[in-house]
């Protein structure tokens, strides 16, 4: 990336690797408290929402038939949607990446002689680091989602994809509002601090008439853009301006209006558990005399065609940024979304992030999960993320077999080891005798081992290992003398 | 009913007991058990790490040494969902065609413990008695890999003796993930410990799962921290009877 950045942490070409960054979030028992406790909310919410549905599944599959032919036949549809947004009124912009898509929306807006821009609802303006970039452009940027408020107000990081300011609570809020609003007196009722963003953003919306949206869907068929939200703050940013620039990703596009009723069901109950989100927008180019008059698309590539063209991957753009696979993840739960070094973090974001970015950076990311699968059980599009993970992983060490530093890495030396030792039996067994000898040197007078040299001490940071017994299963049941099964029945050994 | 072990790596190395835990119970229910000598590793810890080459050989391996073979029993739910997701899909990228074939005839005859037990032998009371409070941890791969659903749970409840004691937020992973456990060896850490709070919390004195490895993360906390429980493979408990009591297989 050509400029410099303010906030590093968000940029994976910056970001620590994952289990360094995830240490400050460990040792910090508020922001822990803050995770799991918002988490678990949603987390309930989702769990009732979904089991009332008895079609859930049927639902589920119906949304990800709907993404996997729309990335089929991509090409096709982001015609249509660029033609049938024209005939609207619109102007549609193709950006192949991150640079291009900065310099049209910054171009636009000095074609407008705009000084400040306000924004709703876009990770992907994150993705590309946009507000850094208008903002050393001379162009003033005001979010006005609350959330994203609080983040900018308290120059924070988002954390999380649908709740960017989860890892905040009501009386840090206070705090960040107190003192950038100059308000000492202000509480820590909820109410009172709505109010308090409410005036804040009134003079926004009426005095800025530039905005940059996101988008949740585009409608091939109709050349509409779809917005949902909880407070109407995006609606705002949506009719109230003279210029609107919506930036979207390719891949969000749907093909037919009806689509929507499978998308917006599986969205609002998937991301905020609720039946239906409270605003939903939709909006096809430019109506005369009513809302933006000067209407822009901004499509991003970004690495995304090179996902597509990945038959395993290209699952991973069927995404619809629900973020339930954020909650579900017992790894999110403890690290928060910082850790990640994305804007996109979670399950999710460890498999888009190394991606987008081509493998160049985030190399750690795939490893940020257990595998556990609870992702994968609640993708309302069914992405596989242990799969794709495992995928990844398979590209991090291909990279590494040609890389010299990996005579430095015990745990990839092992493992090549361990590769050849299981490949013939009587290696094997050797390995086992060797293995037994040498952790006995370790094995404490209990008979478990409490410390152990180089990767094993990663292991014996947190838990002890049980010795290695004298006796392995398979010399075990060399040794037994035949028997029938009614003498093994009384005499196990 | 003939079936072939597959001991698992780990197993066969670290817990033995449970091996002879396995034996004693399936030849108790009737089952005439061979142990092919040549057996290993299934090749799910490099698989899970990125080593797709490493894990292929093994998974080709494997395929080949039981390929003949009625059934096999796998007391391990984490190995028997590496065969079922990730076999297929190495072998459409790597393997011959004869390959898959004999893939796609295996499957059908692999097992977990608990699904031979219930699905195949069709006994859920397998005559044992065990007389302590027991918690059970769901694995991730038992839960949503092999969806082993309420077999486990059938099978423990009829254990005689046995106090049983629900673990709440039994979907939840314990952190260990095989490498996961070194390779991010603090955010492990961190979600052990929230998942040892709920297991301590059922005051039970044993801590079961169908999984030695999921066990091993657990027990190794539970040792480390003077926890006053202990970790054991269902295997053990099912084994267990009036005259072959647990310690037996130790």
């Amino acid at each position: 990336m050509s400029h410099s950045v303010e906030h590093p942490i968000l940029d994976p070409t910056l970001a620590a690797p994952f289990p360094k960054a995830a240490l400050p979030v460990l040792r910090d028992p508020q922001l822990r408290k803050n995770v799991a406790h918002a988490i678990d909310v949603i987390q309930t919410k989702r769990g009732k929402l979904v089991a009332e549905k008895t079609d859930w599944q049927e639902l589920r599959s119906a949304a990800a038939d709907i993404r996997t032919h729309v990335l089929e036949n991509l090409g096709a549809y982001l015609e249509q949607f660029e033609e049938r947004c024209t005939a609207a009124g619109g102007h549609v912009h193709c950006a192949s990446d991150a640079d291009e898509a900065r310099q049209i929306i910054l171009d636009i807006l000095r074609e407008e002689n705009a000084s400040e821009v306000i924004k709703i609802k876009t990770m992907t303006s994150g993705e590309i680091q946009l507000n850094p970039f208008l903002q050393a452009s001379g162009v003033g940027v005001f979010e006005t989602d609350l959330a994203e408020i609080i983040l900018q107000l308290g120059n924070e990081e988002p954390s999380h994809i649908v709740v960017p300011a989860l890892h905040i609570n009501r009386s840090q809020v206070r705090e960040i509002f107190a003192k950038s609003m100059g308000r000492p007196e202000l509480s820590d009722d909820p109410q009172a601090l709505t109010e308090a963003a409410r005036i804040y953003l009134r003079r926004k919306f009426l005095d800025i008439p530039s905005a940059i949206s996101g988008a949740n869907y585009l409608v091939a068929e109709t050349g509409g853009v779809v917005i949902v939200e909880s407070e109407g703050n995006g609606r705002m940013c949506l009719t109230l301006p003279k210029t609107l620039i919506t930036l979207a990703g390719i891949e969000k596009v749907v093909p037919r209006f009806e689509d929507l009723e499978v998308m917006l069901q599986v969205l609002a109950r998937s991301a905020t558990g609720e039946r239906m989100n409270p605003y939903t927008s939709l909006w096809s180019g430019v109506t005369p005399g009513d809302g933006p008059q000067n209407f822009h698309v901004v499509l991003l590539d970004n690495a995304r065609s090179s996902i597509l063209g990945k038959p395993r991957e290209r699952q991973t753009l069927r995404c619809i940024r629900c973020a339930a696979c954020i909650n579900a993840c017992p790894v999110y739960r403890q690290t928060g979304g910082h850790a990640y070094g994305s804007v996109y973090p979670g399950p999710i974001g460890a498999i888009l992030t190394p991606q987008l970015m081509q493998m160049r950076h985030a190399q750690s990311l795939p490893y940020a999960s257990s595998l556990c699968g609870a992702c994968y059980e609640v993708c309302p599009v069914k992405i596989n993320i242990p799969e794709i993970l495992i995928d990844l992983r398979a590209q991090v060490i291909d990279q590494q077999r040609h890389n010299i530093g990996r005579f430095f890495d015990p745990l990839y030396l092992g493992l090549r080891i361990a590769g050849f030792l299981f490949s013939r039996a009587f290696l094997f067994h050797a390995a086992q005798r060797l293995g037994r000898v040498g952790a006995g040197l370790f094995t404490h007078k209990d008979g478990w081992i409490h410390s152990m040299p180089s990767v094993g001490g990663k292991w014996t940071q947190t838990r002890d290992l049980r010795g290695f017994p004298n006796q392995t299963f398979r010399e075990w049941w060399q040794n037994r003398p035949a028997r029938s099964s009614t003498q093994i029945a009384k005499e196990p050994k | 009913m003939h079936a072939s072990l597959f001991i698992t790596c780990y197993n066969d190395t670290l817990f033995p007991e449970t091996g002879r835990a396995v034996v004693s119970l399936l030849e108790r229910l009737g089952v005439e058990l061979e142990f092919h000598p040549q057996q290993t590793c299934c090749g799910q810890m490099h698989a899970n790490t990125g080593f797709r080459a490493e894990a292929y050989s093994q998974a080709k391996r494997l395929v080949r040494l039981y390929s003949d073979t009625e059934n096999v029993v796998i007391p391990s739910s984490s190995c028997v969902a590496m065969m079922r997701d990730q076999y297929p899909g190495l072998f459409e990228e790597l393997g011959s065609e004869s390959l898959r074939r004999d893939l796609a005839a295996l499957l059908p005859r692999i097992y977990e413990l608990s699904e031979f037990l219930v699905d195949k032998l069709g006994v859920d009371d397998v005559g044992a008695y065990f007389p302590h409070r027991v918690t059970y941890h769901a694995s991730c791969h038992g839960l949503r890999g092999l969806h082993l659903g309420e077999r486990p749970l059938r099978l423990l409840t009829r254990v005689r003796g046995l106090d049983f004691a629900p673990l709440p937020n039994i979907d939840r992973c314990c952190g260990f993930g095989g490498t996961f456990s070194v390779k991010n060896a603090e955010v492990s850490s961190a979600m052990l410990s929230v998942k040892l709070q709920d297991v301590l919390a059922t005051k039970a004195e044993y801590c079961t799962a169908l999984d030695n490895s999921c066990l091993m993360h657990l027990g190794g906390a539970m040792h480390r921290q003077y926890a006053g429980m202990k970790t054991i493979h269902m295997a053990q408990i099912l084994a267990s009877t009036e005259s072959t009591p647990m310690e037996s297989f130790q």
